[in-house]
């Protein structure tokens, strides 16, 4: 079901592309700050929290635990689950969850990054780990 | 500096459809600018402040042009955009600009047609390639955040729908409310789960319609006929995702702006006799209910339960003219008729069976946007005078 969704391709721009010529190689990409240290998503040139320019792109395990989830039943598309994903490495990130049983997900659940196509870069979901 | 006692709400007016296929939405944005200068007992002449959102056609400009206000004294324009609490965040701002003398009768329109078409998307902002794909609406992003306090707190669908029960026993009473009958708590667990863990009666009704207010200073309240009521407190504030850093959806902006309005009121929750809270959802209401202060954060489930919310029953009459949940939710902005139903239990308008007694305080508080994403916050606190 997930598999024949069609999503949209990415617009990228030039604080981003770095992010989405990673992914078509299936990495998932985040920032993080070395002035303050501290990681965020989704990417920005000057850090969100201490405002340094300092910031660097870094590959992300991809691995991460579910904060919430809402399973979405009436969708002209079907059902989906949107949900934020707390990260390895710190940050929340928002995202679908897809290739399982969406009525068996759990907050605290492990899950993983799972790329899935469109006409342009590869967009991130995530899947139980 | 404070804004305390320095605007008055001099005219209200709702409008009474709930499906206008027949009207435009510049109509109806001028059906309600008309009704809400009438009852102040003024001209639209008069007027020299305007405030308006995202719903008017083509913003501020194309609007003062169609409404018809005079253009030789209007000289105040504020089009700040915050979703459904837009209206909470104008009343504050005309005062503010009333007390800095810049306008002196300033009118706040909303309306708008959801029910009869598909609105406009919202423009996009810089997160719109890491989120938009996901389908974010507002019953899943809602849900996420009921999701989280349940996981949290121990919250329960059952709390969650006694609010509902709460807002359909009021709804009764109102001839123009879209849901008139009174419904238990089985039925919203009974009703269709829409996004967990939301049922169908856990959201809002979508509907046509609008609403206006006209503000002014207190010498010109004073002159006019209607009773007195007073903004003495105004807060406003935002909350995002900001980064993914320490994520909890348990709160919203009102952690901020309700102590905001209070600290200005001089007041506390235990003083207000009455609640107009922005009901998109049922979770809305309870998490609102918690930031603003008349429960603990996470008590909210236990504060809303039996009743408590019922007029006349309970200890905090919400939203009695049964809010967005049963009444109506023009253009899908709650903020609008939070304010009104707040105006006319202070000035001892509402329906007799809802009308609380000796109701010389009340508080308006929306939000606006995706409390489970980015959103807004404003709240208002009106005195009787």
């Amino acid at each position: 079901m997930s598999e024949a969704k069609k999503y949209p391709a990415p617009v990228t721009n030039p604080e981003t592309a770095a992010f989405w010529d990673a992914a078509k190689q299936g990495k998932f990409m985040i920032k993080r700050c070395t002035a303050c240290g501290d990681a965020h998503y989704f990417p920005r040139s000057i850090c969100p929290f201490c405002y340094s320019d300092k910031t660097v792109w870094e590959e992300a395990s991809g691995e991460g635990t579910i904060y919430t989830y809402s399973l979405m039943r009436k969708s002209p598309t079907g059902p989906y689950a949107i949900g934020y994903v707390t990260l390895k490495e710190g940050p929340s990130v928002q995202t679908n969850f897809v290739d399982c049983d969406l009525e068996k997900l759990k907050i605290g659940q492990k899950v993983k990054v799972v790329f899935k196509p469109t006409d342009g870069a590869p967009l991130p979901f995530f899947t139980p780990a | 500096m404070t804004i305390k006692g320095k605007a008055y709400i001099a005219g209200i007016y709702e409008h009474p459809t709930r499906h206008a296929p027949d009207k435009s939405t510049a109509q109806l944005h001028t059906e309600v600018a008309k009704g809400a200068i009438e009852d102040a007992g003024l001209s639209k002449d008069d007027v020299d402040g305007y405030f308006c959102a995202g719903d008017a056609p083509g913003g501020a400009w194309p609007m003062v042009d169609y409404l018809g206000l005079n253009t030789k004294k209007l000289r105040h324009v504020d089009s700040t955009e915050t979703g459904g609490c837009s209206y909470i965040i104008h009343l504050g701002h005309a005062a503010e600009a009333i007390a800095a003398g810049k306008c002196s009768i300033a009118l706040i329109t909303l309306a708008g047609k959801p029910r009869t078409g598909v609105m406009p998307p919202r423009a996009a902002g810089a997160e719109a390639d890491f989120e938009s794909a996901y389908g974010a609406t507002t019953h899943n992003a809602y849900g996420m955040c009921a999701m989280r306090h349940m996981h949290d707190y121990g919250t329960t669908s059952e709390q969650l729908a006694w609010i509902k029960v709460a807002a359909s026993h009021h709804a009764q009473y109102n001839p123009h409310a879209m849901l008139k009958d009174v419904v238990t708590v089985e039925d919203v667990l009974n009703s269709p789960m829409i996004s967990d863990p939301l049922h169908r009666m856990d959201c809002c009704v979508v509907s046509d319609g609008g609403g206006a207010l006209i503000v002014t200073t207190p010498e010109i309240a004073k002159s006019l006929k209607k009773p007195l009521v007073k903004l003495i407190g105004h807060g406003e504030a935002m909350k995002g995702p900001r980064g993914g850093k320490d994520l909890d959806l348990t709160y919203s902006a009102g952690i901020w702006s309700g102590p905001r309005a209070f600290e200005e009121a001089g007041i506390t929750p235990k003083d207000i006799k009455y609640a107009s809270i922005y009901d998109s959802f049922t979770i809305t209401v309870l998490m609102q209910l918690e930031d603003l202060g008349f429960c603990k954060k996470g008590e909210g489930g236990k504060f809303v339960a039996d009743g408590n919310l019922i007029s006349g029953v309970g200890k905090l009459p919400f939203n009695t003219d049964g809010g967005g949940l049963c009444s109506n939710h023009p253009v899908n902005r709650g903020g609008m008729t939070k304010i009104i139903e707040a105006v006319r239990q202070l000035r001892g308008e509402a329906h007799p069976k809802v009308q609380v007694k000796n109701c010389d305080l009340a508080i308006a508080h929306g939000t606006g946007g995706l409390l489970g994403v980015r959103h807004a916050a404003s709240t208002a606190i009106l005195e009787r005078v």
